[in-house]
């Protein structure tokens, strides 16, 4: 632009041409709608043992400790690129720390699931530089090598029930926290009261766990985690500290896999290696929830847990034949959804419940809403 | 003597592990690809090959020669089909697709052949044995095992090095789009180096099924004693491979002597030790 140009106001102030302010933003007024109603559904679930049966209960407790699982995988192998086969290793750790300050110490099981987080991400912090070693698709099987020896190791402690497992005494499990008061509020016997109790834990657990990993992706740190996994000689050329930001990821997703963990064989109160460290369900199945979801999408492994739930109350008595189908199913998904079932129907309505990509907007003053988006 | 026997047993033990490696590293070698589902291939291989000799009733040679031509043509086709697809830029769709099928493959055999363990039978041959000094003896088979390794090694290496086939392969490997530019159909290389790496795991599973009993959940096993012989060789290096695999016997062999319970975990113990000491592997070298 010339000064000729210019407009010049009657007075001889030069009036700026006004530049189109560029924004960059993630939320969208459907994104506020959806967390309203997330807050809602949240708060029904606290309310629901208070009619909800035991059995419902149960189920939830399982909907909700794969759906923090399938979170804590999405945003380690998603968003960090970090593909691991070997998450079982944490969830296994977890439960063993339980088990161990449980009946060996006497420590109660409330307070024993955040140590036991606290030893999964001890060792998570041990294993990470060896396994960091290997790149890409083998730091894959390397997780994999490194679960099953930390089976095999767990094994070998006799006191702990060796490879045949153990059950946690019911006394050891009668003074948790609160437990009275729950059976109290519900008039319920002391196993059932542990399950209502258990059940806020995985809720409370979820729904941190969701929110941090939803805080965290929007974040810097996420843009700089996900520009580690894009391209990581770039990512340090502009600053980002890659290799830092992947360990403390690693270790992080270990301490929640590790309560995780906790939480569930509290609730199970028996533990063998075998079941602990199960590639086929503290892995594969996470992997389905994921994959079927939407990877690298909040509402993903929602969809995909709701989905997992919905087969394997219906198709689960069929074993080996419902394994088969669920990995052919997945297979399938991936080679023609590669963005799952979420993602898919995400990008067909261009539906975003809980955005996590960057969009620049340019607000033109002069048209002050109509607004050109470009997704980044 | 005890001592010795263990040696010898690991070493035996390590060919068997080489030839589970070898075709998972023929195939990260070209594509980089990492198919998570090697260990349950290597185990349909071997249920084919049983059901073969049993149900068909031909000889175990007649027998691997259709296994190893099946195996090929399914190799070929899963590229063609499936992995041709996700193949790319992104490694978590090829590693997802290949776990799947790891699931499919594992369920697949359970369905068909229950969870009962299976042995390849192959007569009076595997109790064979003979004294390689006084007072020392090997099994037959699992020397076999050791010399079809060897022999496997070094046909590979001369495919890579001597063939067009393995200028291709190795054309293909460094850079798929200038090698697409001299006239190599990418497409095919791939599937002919998948169909090679399932029928070099016929061999493999042929030699691991007649000294032990197998049932279909132990491929998942298989898979992670091959890539630790694939790590602790050192990638890219296919003799390292065959050394590597020969350190992870070693390995179990001496672990399995201290406490039986032990065997495994010794070897998986070696495998991190060589990643924390020497990350690139005992013999790296920088070409396939």
């Amino acid at each position: 632009m010339t000064v000729d140009s210019m407009p010049i106001a009657a007075n001889g102030e030069i009036e700026l041409p006004v530049a189109p302010v560029w924004q960059v933003r993630v939320g969208t007024p459907l994104s506020r709608a959806a967390a309203i109603a997330g807050v809602a559904i949240v708060t029904v679930l606290l309310l629901l043992p208070a009619i909800a049966s035991r059995n419902l209960i149960q189920d939830l407790i399982f909907v909700f400790t794969m759906l923090a699982l399938a979170q804590l995988w999405n945003v380690l192998s998603g968003w960090g690129g970090l593909v691991s086969v070997g998450q079982q290793a944490f969830v296994g750790l977890g439960a063993y720390a339980l088990f161990a300050t449980v009946s060996l110490v006497g420590i109660d099981p409330m307070l024993a699931t955040p140590l036991a987080g606290l030893f999964a991400a001890a060792i998570a912090a041990v294993i990470g530089p060896l396994l960091f070693r290997l790149e890409g698709p083998y730091f894959a099987i390397g997780s994999w090598v490194a679960a099953e020896a930390l089976r095999l190791i767990c094994a070998q402690f006799k006191s702990l029930g060796g490879g045949t497992g153990m059950s946690l005494s019911p006394s050891d499990l009668s003074h948790m926290i609160g437990l009275k008061s729950v059976q109290a509020l519900f008039g319920l016997r002391p196993a059932a009261g542990r399950d209502v109790l258990i059940y806020w834990i995985a809720l409370l657990l979820t729904v941190v766990v969701t929110v941090g990993i939803y805080t965290f992706v929007r974040s810097q740190m996420g843009l700089a985690l996900a520009a580690s996994r894009d391209n990581a000689p770039a990512a340090r050329s502009v600053g980002v500290r890659t290799d830092r930001i992947r360990y403390w990821l690693w270790i992080a997703v270990a301490f929640a896999t590790g309560m995780v963990g906790a939480v569930i064989y509290q609730q199970k109160a028996r533990i063998s290696p075998d079941a602990a460290f199960s590639v086929t369900d503290w892995t594969a199945y996470v992997i389905f929830i994921v994959v079927i979801g939407g990877v690298r999408t909040i509402e993903g492994p929602i969809v995909g847990v709701l989905l997992l739930w919905a087969l394997m109350s219906n198709l689960g008595k069929y074993g080996s034949l419902y394994l088969l189908l669920l990995g052919a199913f997945a297979i399938v998904v991936m080679l023609l959804m590669p963005n799952g079932l979420w993602g898919t129907v995400a990008h067909r309505w261009n539906l975003q419940l809980f955005p996590t990509r960057r969009r620049l907007l340019r607000s033109d003053p002069t048209t002050s809403e109509r607004n050109s988006a470009i997704d980044r | 003597m005890s001592g010795l026997d263990t040696l010898i047993e690991g070493v035996l033990l390590g060919g068997v592990y080489a030839l589970f490696a070898l075709g998972l590293s023929l195939i990260f070698g070209i594509m980089r690809l990492v198919n998570l589902a090697h260990g349950d291939l290597i185990l349909l291989a071997a249920y084919l090959v049983l059901s073969a000799t049993t149900a068909l009733g031909v000889s175990l040679v007649a027998s691997t020669l259709l296994v190893v031509v099946v195996m090929f043509v399914l190799g070929f086709l899963l590229q063609r089909l499936v992995l041709e697809r996700v193949i790319g830029d992104d490694i978590l769709p090829p590693l997802l697709v290949t776990f799947g099928l790891s699931i499919v493959i594992q369920n697949g055999l359970l369905l068909t052949y229950g969870a009962d363990s299976r042995r390849i039978q192959a007569g009076a041959f595997e109790s064979m044995s003979i004294a390689i000094a006084p007072g020392v003896s090997v099994g037959l088979a699992p020397l076999l095992a050791l010399l079809t390794a060897i022999v496997a090694v070094a046909l590979m290496q001369l495919i890579f090095y001597q063939t067009s086939l393995g200028r291709a392969f190795r054309a293909t490997a460094d850079n798929p789009q200038i090698a697409q530019l001299m006239g190599i159909d990418e497409r095919s290389v791939y599937a002919i180096a998948v169909g090679l790496s399932l029928a070099v795991s016929v061999v493999a599973a042929i030699t691991f099924g007649i000294r032990a009993n197998f049932d279909p959940s132990i491929g998942p096993a298989r898979l992670l004693y091959a890539f630790e012989a694939v790590i602790i060789g050192g990638m890219g290096s296919l003799w390292g491979t065959l050394a590597g695999g020969i350190v992870l016997g070693l390995a179990q062999a001496i672990g399995a002597r201290i406490n039986p319970e032990w065997q495994i975990l010794a070897g998986h113990l070696a495998f991190l030790a060589v990643l924390m000491v020497r990350p690139r592997g005992l013999f790296p070298s920088g070409r396939p």
